[in-house]
């Protein structure tokens, strides 16, 4: 086994099992604030429970292992065609082992031949950039809080909503209230201002890239973000649906420029269960330098 | 939290209500998306496959296969019900199925069907895949694995005390109606009084 298909698998065994740290304080910080005894506390146990026994056995968090998104990161001459065949053996290789489960199918045929390896699966984006580093991000997003996703076009007539921000406020805030639970809440939304169809809900899931935490340098978006987290957390949604306090953990929004005659807001929503890791590699040898999240 | 073992007399299912929260043990079946299309259309389930006073599971599972040559599940948290929407109601009535197990919630015609045939509609954890594996005692066998492939299976599982709440009961009651309406309302006050 080289020493790439080595860190692959490891990133993918990581993502699939252990719930970054940004997330799982999120987590405990909304167990703490749900009401004691209702079961919006008990079902944020049962993902707490969930959380350890996954890492503690190193299983898949939830059976829905997602669609495989791969992020790269790359300098100048890095051999993306390479990457991705050693990618595609690293997905192969790690359902062999149960890390990821057989989640791949044809959509004309409905087989799925068990590989995960298929025509888009898995979804690789690469970027070049100048320095001279490998990174690696990988998000594993599973289908129940992908079906969840919206994306609107405005001005919006039905929701009164405008080409402006609070046009954005109201679809985002429209898309919250289609899930309630469905999306495995508490969750955490993705959103892209503008773009086309396709470009506005590619960026909608870097996001999820970003670290819970962080916060929007534009001090419009960071506003706008904040403003959705709270409201949402106001609605009495709450985890899966059962109502609580809990409704969303996070809310991260990008803007793109649009032509002048579309005005999209692409909302992707991800399940409590935010399976996202990363690896920087070492350029000569393809073993794992560090961890990223 | 009140135990539930399965198979389910009626006025056992009737007794519960929305927000009940409970362990269900005994055998359960799993099927989502192929199952439920297959049986819609027609389709006939292998003798062996009981759903009568039991339990339909909507979940697939991650399995494999030991050493010793025995399916294990190794993640098996609920999939998203509303799919089902569709068939769920004729596969209460036809296969009286006792409780169906999932997560989101379902709509108006399977909320009709429990009232009416007895059945309630079991919300799990969503993703909380490895505390329910845990729960799975013992994969007693698996059905349709050629035709449908191993997440949509019937699987026949054994579990102990698999903790669900009941979000639709056989009288009408619906948690995700009423969360659905509070949150609207809450919704309809904010835009009313934007910061």
């Amino acid at each position: 086994m080289t020493a790439l298909l080595d860190s692959l698998l490891e990133l993918i065994r990581r993502t699939s099992a252990e719930i970054p740290d940004d997330v799982q304080q999120a987590i405990l910080q909304s167990l703490e604030n749900e009401k004691k005894g209702t079961i919006a506390e008990s079902a944020l146990k049962i993902i707490e429970r969930n959380i350890a026994l996954a890492k503690q056995k190193s299983q898949p968090i939830c059976q829905d292992t997602g669609s495989i998104l791969f992020y790269v990161d790359a300098p100048i001459g890095f051999d993306q065609i390479h990457f991705a065949e050693t990618a595609r053996e690293a997905v192969k290789l790690a359902t062999k082992k149960g890390y990821l489960r057989q989640n791949s199918v044809d959509s004309l045929t409905g087989k799925n031949d068990g590989t995960n390896v298929g025509p888009g699966s898995p979804a690789l984006h690469f970027h070049q950039h100048r320095n001279s580093t490998i990174e690696v991000r990988l998000v594993l997003k599973g289908g129940g809080c992908e079906n969840v996703g919206a994306q609107y076009s405005l001005p919006d007539e039905k929701l009164h909503a405008n080409r402006d921000l609070a046009g954005c406020r109201t679809a985002i805030l429209d898309a919250v209230m289609q899930a309630q639970g469905k999306g495995c809440g508490p969750g955490i939304l993705g959103i892209c201002i503008g773009g086309d169809r396709a470009t506005g809900y590619e960026l909608s899931k870097t996001q999820f890239l970003r670290r819970l935490e962080d916060r929007n340098p534009n001090p419009e978006l960071d506003r706008l973000e904040q403003d959705i987290l709270s409201t949402a957390n106001e609605l009495g949604i709450g985890p899966m649906g059962f109502g609580g306090k809990t409704t969303l953990l996070g809310v991260k929004i990008c803007a793109a420029n649009r032509v002048p005659a579309s005005f999209f807001v692409s909302i992707s929503y991800m399940c409590w269960a935010y399976r996202r890791q990363g690896i920087a590699l070492n350029p000569a040898t393809g073993t794992v330098q560090s961890w990223l999240y | 939290m009140t135990p539930l073992q399965a198979p389910f007399t009626q006025e056992k299912i009737r007794a519960l209500r929305v927000g009940d929260a409970v362990e269900v043990s005994g055998v359960m079946f799993t099927g989502r998306d192929a199952v439920h299309k297959y049986l819609h259309e027609g389709g006939s389930l292998p003798p062996e496959v009981n759903l009568r006073n039991g339990i339909l599971y909507h979940c697939g599972p991650v399995v494999m296969k030991d050493e010793a040559g025995q399916w294990k599940v190794t993640a098996a948290g609920p999939t998203t019900s509303i799919r089902e929407e569709p068939y769920q109601w004729q596969i209460i009535r036809d296969f009286g199925v006792r409780a169906v197990i999932g997560k989101g919630g379902m709509g108006q015609r399977t909320l009709d069907a429990c009232r009416e045939h007895g059945c309630v509609y079991l919300h799990a954890i969503g993703g909380a895949a490895q505390v329910l594996a845990e729960c799975v005692k013992r994969v007693r066998n698996v059905y349709m694995m050629e035709k449908f492939g191993a997440p949509e299976a019937i699987w026949e599982l054994e579990v102990e005390a698999f903790p669900a709440v009941v979000t639709m009961d056989a009288h009408g009651g619906s948690l995700h109606d009423q969360v659905l309406a509070a949150s609207q309302a809450a919704l309809a006050r904010s835009a009313s009084s934007p910061r």
